[in-house]
């Protein structure tokens, strides 16, 4: 293992949040709590309790979500996409790296630079909503399981992506109304039976009522299934990034 | 001795259907200064491209000090720094940081007394902390040199070193490229700048619609392919050459003025004696003569026209 190239690829994918503190950071934090303000304090106060959860508490893990899946792909896809834009992938493809280097450093940059926001968000949430972690270590299993895999996605989005428009398109026409539909703001049995079948064709539920049982031990599909959902995800993206170093497709002509 | 470098029927088809490169055999030898040279999309940067990793070949084999490409490429790729023809930078990075990356990427240890002394032997340490997006020209080139040297590679990669860069600092990139090949470093450059092959290579190869015409050492192609001619200013034009003077290359210009012999460098007779006796003979005289031999330039205008 070329642990060295690993380091490098981190330290300069986080070198990149720190820089950009306002727009890495701040900037999602600040709108989430800003659905905090809204769906929770104004008008989660007139909103009944859901599975015996105040409905301020219970959008919490969907909102963490959102927030994680949307920051998990845009880091990592933005974080091979750019070397590609500007030229600099020259020195990747040209190093003593493997593959699995390659993936491990930028999508850990990714993965870790959304930990940091899950863990501002729940800081910040705390201070206009009272929740609970029920299961904190799950809640911690499931966070990482999923910004891994969505970082992993993000960053064949962005080894696919050749224009800025494509890096935007997936993040934005799917995997937002996958996860304001996936049960962010509702429980899937507030749904008509037709539809919550439906709903179940939508892998965001499974990583929202997954983290929603960690927080309060309450969840619209079974938790192992959940978590099943996320592996079977993430090996895909696996095998995809894979074959992308094994073809060259989108890196090498 | 085994060549550093080892390419052995390398073809390479874009898919385009451009064919970049077809049935390319090439030895680059330890510690010299190899020019490939040839005008654009003759096929230069893609044959450093696949031998660096950047494309992918169709068929042959390339070995780097003995390790195949594919099967040894942590090996082949810790030997080997490249300089992109494109100004290619992390433009928001410090020259500092890039300079780690680079080393770390390598997979080499930190060394901030290296990296020192690579910026300070590019003249970059006072702009250690500068963002590169604040370089010049020049700059940034050097900072792409400096990067591909910082892993202390044994095989330098210079495609279009002096594209765009000044006279001055192309003379100062001359001397770098000098002295690395005197610390041990094998360089292989890619140019269409003949005058820069003449004053750094030891060999050139000149490649043209994917297909190495010929290679050489540059004083042996420039003896084995280089015409010499003397030119004799005569003092009365001359209308028609002299039938006694058939057995000579002779060539009449600037309307009878300019009286051309063309000779055979190779040739230990070269001539010149004889024809200027001839000359007397039949009452022809000059004011002035002058000789010169081919540059490297013409030699390669005729080889890409071949």
């Amino acid at each position: 293992m070329n642990f060295y190239a690993i380091r490098a690829i981190y330290v300069f994918e986080m070198s990149r949040t720190w820089r950009t503190l306002m727009e890495s950071i701040a900037s999602p934090i600040l709108t989430t709590s800003l659905y905090f303000i809204v769906f929770g304090a104004a008008i989660g106060s007139r909103m009944g309790d859901i599975d015996g959860i105040a409905y301020a508490a219970f959008i919490i893990p969907g909102l963490l979500m959102l927030s994680l899946l949307g920051e998990s792909i845009s880091n990592a896809s933005f974080g091979i996409y750019f070397p590609k834009f500007s030229g600099t992938i020259y020195e990747v493809l040209s190093a003593p790296v493997s593959p699995l280097e390659v993936v491990i450093g930028y999508v850990g940059a990714a993965a870790s630079k959304s930990m940091i926001i899950g863990a501002l968000i729940l800081l910040t949430a705390r201070l206009f909503v009272d929740y609970q972690i029920m299961h904190p270590a799950w809640m911690v299993s499931f966070l990482l399981l999923t910004t891994i895999t969505f970082s992993l996605f993000g960053f064949i989005i962005g080894l696919w992506a050749d224009d800025f428009q494509k890096l935007q398109i997936i993040p934005m026409m799917v995997i937002t109304p996958l996860t304001f539909l996936g049960g962010a703001f509702y429980s899937i049995n507030m749904l008509p039976d037709f539809w919550q079948k439906v709903t179940l064709f939508n892998p965001v539920v499974y990583l929202i009522s997954g983290l929603r049982w960690s927080f309060y031990g309450v969840a619209d599909v079974n938790v192992g299934f959940s978590l099943a959902m996320i592996l079977v995800f993430m090996l895909l993206c696996l095998a995809l990034v894979w074959w992308i170093f094994k073809t060259g497709y989108r890196l090498k002509t | 001795m085994e060549p550093i470098i080892s390419i052995r029927n390398l073809s390479k088809t874009y898919a385009s259907g451009l064919c970049a490169l077809g049935n390319i055999n090439l030895d680059i030898h330890q510690g010299e200064i190899f020019a490939l040279l040839g005008p654009n999309g003759a096929g230069k940067t893609t044959l450093i491209s696949i031998i660096c990793g950047l494309v992918n070949s169709d068929a042959g084999t390339i070995r780097v000090d003995g390790h195949d490409v594919h099967a040894d490429y942590r090996k082949v790729r810790s030997l080997i720094g490249l300089v992109p023809q494109e100004l290619a930078t992390a433009t928001f990075e410090s020259v500092w940081s890039t300079m780690n990356f680079s080393r770390g990427l390598f997979g080499k240890a930190p060394s901030p007394a290296y990296i020192e002394k690579v910026l300070r032997d590019l003249s970059l340490w006072d702009r250690r902390d500068s963002r590169i997006i604040a370089l010049s020209g020049g700059m940034k080139r050097r900072v792409l040199i400096a990067k591909a040297l910082v892993h202390e590679p044994q095989i330098l990669f210079l495609d279009e070193p002096t594209a765009g860069v000044d006279v001055e600092q192309r003379r100062d990139m001359w001397e770098m490229v000098k002295k690395l090949r005197s610390e041990g470093v094998t360089i292989i450059l890619t140019t269409h700048y003949i005058e820069e092959a003449e004053e750094m290579a030891d060999r050139i190869a000149v490649i043209n619609d994917g297909e190495i015409r010929v290679v050489e050492e540059k004083s042996v192609l420039m003896n084995k392919l280089g015409k010499k001619q003397l030119t004799l200013t005569l003092q009365h034009p001359l209308t028609h050459i002299p039938s006694e003077l058939g057995e000579y290359s002779l060539e009449i210009l600037e309307d009878g003025n300019v009286l051309v012999y063309t000779f055979d460098t190779q040739k230990e007779h070269t001539g010149i004696s004889e024809l200027l006796r001839q000359l007397g003979k039949l009452g022809i005289d000059f004011k002035d003569l002058h000789s010169s031999q081919s540059s490297l330039e013409d030699i390669f205008v005729n080889l890409v026209r071949k």
